[in-house]
């Protein structure tokens, strides 16, 4: 395990570690920009890991990887849902969850640990010196994400959740599998566009109907069912 | 070994006499930034001086706790500069007497003492702030305990000396997640600890809003002026904690002469100008937390920590 550390690697670390932050910053924002912008710096660091990674054993692939995600997720994706869904619903201040933040932080907490200790024996088989920091983290930011997407009540939180699991699981296999076909990158990509505008033009529709789009309303049947 | 002692006390008397230079820096650039000409930079000097030669009025309600806290207030912040590294990067005569746990403890000490002497006149704002700086105090006891942990583990030793030695050694190690998340995390522990905002406005009168001030609202005189100047030791240990120890620990004397002595006062107060850009900048763009958000910031900085230490533990 003990490989000799280059600048490269400390600064992939770095950039697995400041991943990890904004995931945790997803999970303790109050406000629907808040949730958008952490998941920007997310996809940010997760491209400039790839970046990294794509640069000492040079593979144009992984910076190709990088480049991809860089224009999709922190541009494409808040411009598409600016467009498909109503302005009312970003100027929301507090999001309703099912738990309070410093709950859900020590949750995260915990579920961090959990990912570090299931990944130890995976790690143990051989992996380079990168896959030590991202294996853990991305599985952290995969089970993350899917605590996102259970807690939040609202719609576009929601939805960033799943994106966030997406990026998780992104993070984890540029440094196991970084040999994947440059298609399947792509296919994937537009993949995750479609799937934002499908739920943001839900979540238009949602508003548009019932006037909020606050999910725990919606399990009654009656429309007196606003609160 | 006398030279070794000597340095200890001018440590100790370059950290008294510029612990008030740092406060009126510090409001001075507040109000410079909100477009305001703000008081002169040795304002709290002044003000100093004007309390010790003013008259001490204490309540017949009161009791040894009240009288006996000022000192303490005072004395703690100093015993714990005898610890730490201000301006010497070799151990100094008292360096092994308490480690940095220690110097916590001591410090909280003192917080205990103010917090109790605010609940002993009757006065009603008292035990509210006194109430309010203990929720932040113990929300921010496992924050310091993990910061502790954390940097011990990375530097094999709990000595203040001795981790600054080993925890910038390649210069590499600055970029390295654990340090980078455990400096975050001891600055949101700073915000917290010495009254800031967005935990607390410390420039604030009014003592419905008050959570740390508070500890201050009965005294006067002399016992007044102690209080407030060991409010700004703590903040000064704090910063040079931060500083000597997790950031910057360059720029400090090597050599046992007076003469590196010498040099190494205007770079650490250098460091702690730009420190206090870094303060007024943070200050300057954010609000006041609401009361019960503070549990919110403090959690969070318990996680950036813990997450240092994973970062640490499982990756090396």
């Amino acid at each position: 395990m003990t490989q000799p550390t280059t600048l490269l690697t400390q600064l992939n670390a770095l950039a697995g570690s400041f991943f990890l932050l904004s995931t945790f910053g997803m999970v303790a924002t109050r406000q629907v920009q808040g949730c958008l912008r952490f998941f920007v710096l997310q996809s940010v660091f997760l491209a400039s890991s790839a970046f990294l990674l794509g640069l000492h054993p040079l593979s144009w692939h992984l910076i190709a990887v990088a480049i991809i995600n860089l224009v999709n997720k922190p541009i494409l994706i808040p411009w598409l849902l600016r467009r498909t869904v109503s302005e009312e619903v970003y100027t929301r201040r507090e999001i309703t969850q099912v738990l309070n933040i410093p709950i859900s932080l020590l949750i995260a907490l915990g579920l961090t640990i959990g990912s570090y200790y299931l990944a130890a024996p995976l790690l143990q088989v051989g992996a380079g010196l990168p896959a030590l920091v991202n294996l853990p983290v991305g599985i952290a930011a995969l089970l993350l994400g899917a605590y996102i997407l259970t807690v939040r009540r609202e719609a576009v939180p929601q939805l960033l959740g799943l994106l966030a699991m997406e990026n998780g699981a992104f993070f984890a296999s540029i440094a196991i599998a970084p040999e994947l076909h440059l298609f399947v990158e792509l296919v994937v990509a537009f993949d995750v566009l479609i799937a934002v505008f499908v739920i943001g033009v839900l979540t238009r529709a949602i508003h548009e109907h019932i006037g909020t789009t606050d999910v725990g309303s919606l399990t009654a049947l009656k429309e007196e069912s606003l609160r | 070994m006398t030279a070794r002692i000597a340095f200890n006390f001018v440590q100790v008397a370059v950290v008294m006499v510029f612990a008030p230079l740092l406060a009126g820096i510090v409001s001075r650039l507040k109000e410079i930034v909100q477009s305001k000409h703000g008081p002169s930079i040795i304002q709290p000097y002044r003000d100093i001086w004007k309390l010790f030669h003013k008259d001490q009025v204490i309540s017949e309600e009161s009791s040894w706790i009240f009288r006996f806290t000022p000192y303490l207030v005072f004395i703690t912040p100093i015993f714990v500069t005898l610890l730490i590294p201000v301006l010497t990067s070799y151990p100094l005569f008292f360096a092994f007497m308490g480690d940095m746990l220690g110097g916590g403890f001591v410090l909280a000490l003192g917080g205990f003492f103010a917090t109790l002497a605010a609940v002993d006149t009757g006065n009603p704002y008292g035990p509210m702030g006194a109430s309010r700086t203990r929720l932040v105090g113990f929300l921010a006891e496992p924050v310091f305990m993990i910061v502790f942990f954390t940097v011990s583990f990375v530097a094999g030793s709990t000595i203040p000396y001795i981790v600054q030695q080993r925890w910038v050694n390649p210069i590499s190690n600055f970029f390295e997640p654990t340090h980078v998340l455990i400096m975050l995390a001891f600055f949101m522990l700073i915000l917290a600890e010495g009254g800031r905002i967005p935990v607390d406005n410390p420039s604030g009168h009014f003592e419905l809003a008050m959570i740390d001030e508070s500890k201050g609202l009965e005294y006067s005189g002399p016992a007044a002026a102690l209080m407030k100047w060991g409010g700004q030791i703590k903040l000064f240990v704090l910063i040079s904690i931060f500083l000597n120890v997790l950031v910057t620990p360059w720029g400090l004397a090597r050599t046992i002469t007076v003469h590196d002595l010498a040099v190494a006062i205007p770079l650490v107060l250098a460091k702690v100008f730009v420190f206090a850009l870094v303060l007024v900048a943070v200050e300057s763009s954010l609000a006041k937390l609401r009361l019960f958000r503070i549990s919110e910031f403090l959690g969070a900085a318990f996680v950036i920590s813990v997450a240092a230490m994973i970062a640490w533990v499982f990756v090396v």
